[in-house]
């Protein structure tokens, strides 16, 4: 896990003209509308979206789990899949440190260990994107109140804890942040089936934390973290609903034109 | 003063079964102790309030982030490069600590390092020992040995004091018994704590008087007492000095006033010169308890001279390598070796916060537990505590020597589930916690996630498939509600809008 410091001192380049999205194997089949919302947002800025179909996963579960071939067998994939030297934009926190912070030592001494870095080099969260890169002006206030739960790996690994704030913040929404704010929602990948009563009793405090805003939509860049806390607020019947931030940013837009 | 319903008999059986409830925990895998703390409603508001506590205190001490970022910078360097040279400095220490009249010691085991201790004792007829707080006395068991011995051994240390009274082991390393309430404590105190003049100490509640009572009673074991025994939170190879860090004064008297001090620390606490000292007990003050510095910071360099009316006649110090030899030789679990032991990780942990320190089950809980624990004892006696970590990263951030504890703890799952063989410099137990299943279920995702049409195919017989998705799956529904797929993938809605896969003269790479 890189340094804060080091990720947030990252060069940024100008607006480019193309960039590849990276959907996520999560959003892909959970929250595809999502992915379909940050193209259509990004296309609407003049940035061209490529959507490469060799795309699958980053290969981060293995990885975590200490399965680093199979992890690498999956992560060559996305090396292919994303050749192209233009920034991948990657719809979770997760998978962008995925690439952004592991791929360089899951590569170590591997013959594609020069084109991971490269990667990792050009590979940038949504949010961080739309915040570092695209620089927009802001949207009239709108009224609406969200949640914000940022995961861990978009706060600590990728340092962009600052971008989902601003970037919601500029599209005119009013952002709460519940208590324990930067305290893990206790997903984690596979840890949620292994160790499922301490994963458990985590998620049930941050649905207790995000009910408590007494806001009606939670929002966040990874889905994950949403699937886990939305389904245990969903379980308690708590009327919550979930977005992920690049579909909140794509109505704001909507709205505003 | 008076209390309602006081029942010295109830009391008693109440701290007998919190002994009982600990012996029982202790019987248990980690799953099932896990789950008993986290239906301890009483331990879980005592943890959650306590990282709470240590948290803001830590907060609040490093206001200025540039300036603490800067002092990690510095703690991790000085930590690194002692390390980088390590083998040199235990040797200049050694020359330097026999040069002021210290004895060292060396120990390759736990078993070892008690033995030492224990021929000390044995050569000076030492029966009674009062010890300052040492983890790693902890980690080698040696009350347990020493008690064997029929050698008396008491924690002066009032958190230390207070679980060796209720026979239990710390559950923090800097506060051991952060897991009882006042209650509790009141109740042990007064059912198992002895005067000198053999009577219990009255009951009370009052938290100055509880400790009142606890410092009268070691008041006359340090003055009694055949030996001391302390640990070591660095140690000066240039001038060869001792330095322990402490609140309670029960270090510098253990230190000083007993005839013979026993010094225990671990081979790596060693620093080159005096001057890393500064930043290092700065670092380690604020991030264990939020202290800008400790009441007392001892310096110890020699035995009593000649004409000094106080201090021991002789001290020693035994260096424990059990396990730190091999972090040391590991090019990625290296850093394991740079903590200096302040609790931060644990205080910022999410499942330390929700589980406690027993349910480890290990002598050094939380983050560094789970990183330390398995390369002394073996990933197949401590593997599963590996898996107990969301690497969400909040440790690694609080660390003031900046060890990547995520990082060592993925790196301890990769080993865990090895299939390379085995060899005498590798943690024992490496590749133990391989199942069959998991294995063949992640050759399996690999096999679906490698190939773009396999994956497609996959994702698209799961949307198509969706109403079929069962409703439950483990643990995950039994709190939550079974997450439903899109009735068309990403990659499906993509195609259809027409979007271009590369730039215009890259090849698709299928």
């Amino acid at each position: 896990m890189a340094q804060q410091p080091f990720t947030r001192c990252r060069d940024y380049p100008a607006r480019p003209q193309q960039v590849y999205l990276m959907g996520t194997c999560l959003v892909d089949s959970f929250d595809p509308q999502a992915g379909m919302d940050a193209i259509q947002f990004l296309q609407h800025h003049g940035v061209e979206v490529l959507f490469p179909q060799q795309q699958s996963c980053c290969g981060q579960p293995a990885f975590n789990s200490g399965f680093d071939d199979e992890a690498r067998q999956v992560a060559r994939q996305q090396l292919k899949a994303f050749a192209a030297d233009i920034p991948v934009v990657v719809m979770m926190g997760s998978c962008a440190a995925m690439l952004h912070c592991d791929y360089a030592r899951l590569f170590e001494g591997q013959p594609e260990e020069a084109q991971a870095k490269a990667l990792a080099a050009r590979t940038f969260e949504f949010t961080e994107f739309v915040d570092r890169v695209l620089c927009l002006p802001p949207l009239p206030a709108s009224g609406e109140r969200v949640v914000l739960h940022t995961s861990c790996s978009a706060r600590r690994s990728m340092g962009v804890a600052e971008c989902h704030q601003r970037v919601l913040q500029n599209s005119g929404v009013e952002v709460v942040e519940p208590n324990r704010v930067t305290e893990c929602c206790g997903f984690g990948g596979t840890f949620a089936l292994k160790q499922g009563d301490i994963s458990a009793a985590m998620a049930c405090d941050k649905a207790e934390a995000v009910a408590a805003c007494g806001v009606d939509t939670l929002v966040s860049a990874d889905c994950g973290c949403l699937m886990n806390i939305g389904g245990t607020l969903a379980k308690q019947g708590r009327p919550i609903k979930t977005r992920h931030i690049a579909s909140l940013l794509r109505q704001r837009q909507e709205e505003s034109l | 003063m008076t209390v309602q319903n006081y029942d010295p008999a109830l009391m008693a059986a109440q701290v007998d079964n919190d002994e009982k409830a600990f012996a029982d925990l202790r019987q248990r895998h980690f799953k099932a102790r896990a789950k008993l703390s986290l239906e301890n409603e009483q331990l879980r508001g005592s943890f959650l309030g306590a990282t709470d506590f240590l948290q803001a205190k830590r907060r609040a001490v490093f206001e200025d982030t540039s300036e603490l970022e800067h002092l990690r910078d510095r703690g991790e360097a000085i930590r690194q490069q002692s390390l980088a040279q390590l083998p040199d400095l235990l040797e200049t220490l050694e020359k330097n600590l026999t040069a002021n009249g210290i004895q060292v010691h060396w120990a390759e085991t736990a078993e070892q390092a008690c033995a030492h201790v224990h021929s000390i004792l044995a050569a000076n007829n030492a029966r009674t020992v009062v010890k300052g707080k040492s983890m790693v006395s902890e980690e080698i068991e040696l009350n347990h040995y020493l008690e064997k011995q029929g050698i008396e051994c008491l924690e002066s240390d009032m958190g230390e004091y207070l679980v060796q009274l209720a026979k239990e082991m710390p559950s923090h390393i800097i506060m051991p018994a952060i897991h009882k309430t006042t209650a509790q404590i009141a109740r042990l105190m007064h059912s198992r704590a002895e005067r000198s003049d053999g009577q219990p100490v009255p009951y009370t509640e009052d938290v100055d008087e509880l400790i009142g009572n606890a410092r009268a009673i070691l008041r006359d074991k340090f003055a009694s007492a055949d030996a001391g025994i302390s640990g070591v939170n660095m140690a000066i190879a240039n001038t060869g000095t001792l330095c322990l860090v402490e609140n309670e004064g029960n270090g510098r008297m253990s230190t000083t006033a007993p005839p013979i001090h026993i010094a225990i620390t671990g081979i790596e606490k060693v620093v080159a010169d005096l001057a890393d000292v500064p930043d290092l007990l700065s670092l380690l003050t604020r991030s264990a308890t939020g202290q800008h510095i400790s009441t007392y910071f001892n310096m110890i360099s020699s035995p009593r001279k000649t004409g000094e009316l106080d201090g021991p006649e002789q001290v020693h110090l035994v260096l424990v390598d059990n396990g730190r030899s091999r972090m040391f030789n590991h090019p990625q679990l290296k850093p394991t070796l740079q903590c200096i032991r302040c609790g931060a990780c644990m205080n910022h942990c999410p499942v330390y916060a929700r589980i406690g320190g027993h349910a480890y089950g290990s002598t050094y809980p939380g983050p560094i537990g789970q990183v330390v624990t398995p390369q002394m004892q073996g990933l197949d006696k401590q593997g599963e505590l590996v898996s107990a970590c969301t690497l969400n990263g909040a440790c690694g951030e609080a660390c003031p020597v900046r060890i990547p504890l995520p990082k060592l703890i993925r790196e301890l799952r990769h080993e865990a589930n090895s299939t390379a063989p085995a060899s005498e410099l590798d943690i024992p137990g490496k590749g133990s916690q391989r199942h069959l299943g998991e294995a063949v279920v992640w050759k399996g995702w690999a096999l679906a996630h490698q190939y773009g049409p396999v994956y497609r195919s996959m994702t698209w017989a799961l949307s198509r498939g969706r109403s079929l998705m069962p409703h439950r799956l483990g643990a995950w529904t039994a709190t939550r509600t079974m997450p439903m797929p899109a009735e068309k993938s990403l990659h499906e809605l993509a195609k259809a809008a027409g979007i271009q896969q590369q730039p215009s003269g890259v090849e698709d790479p299928s």
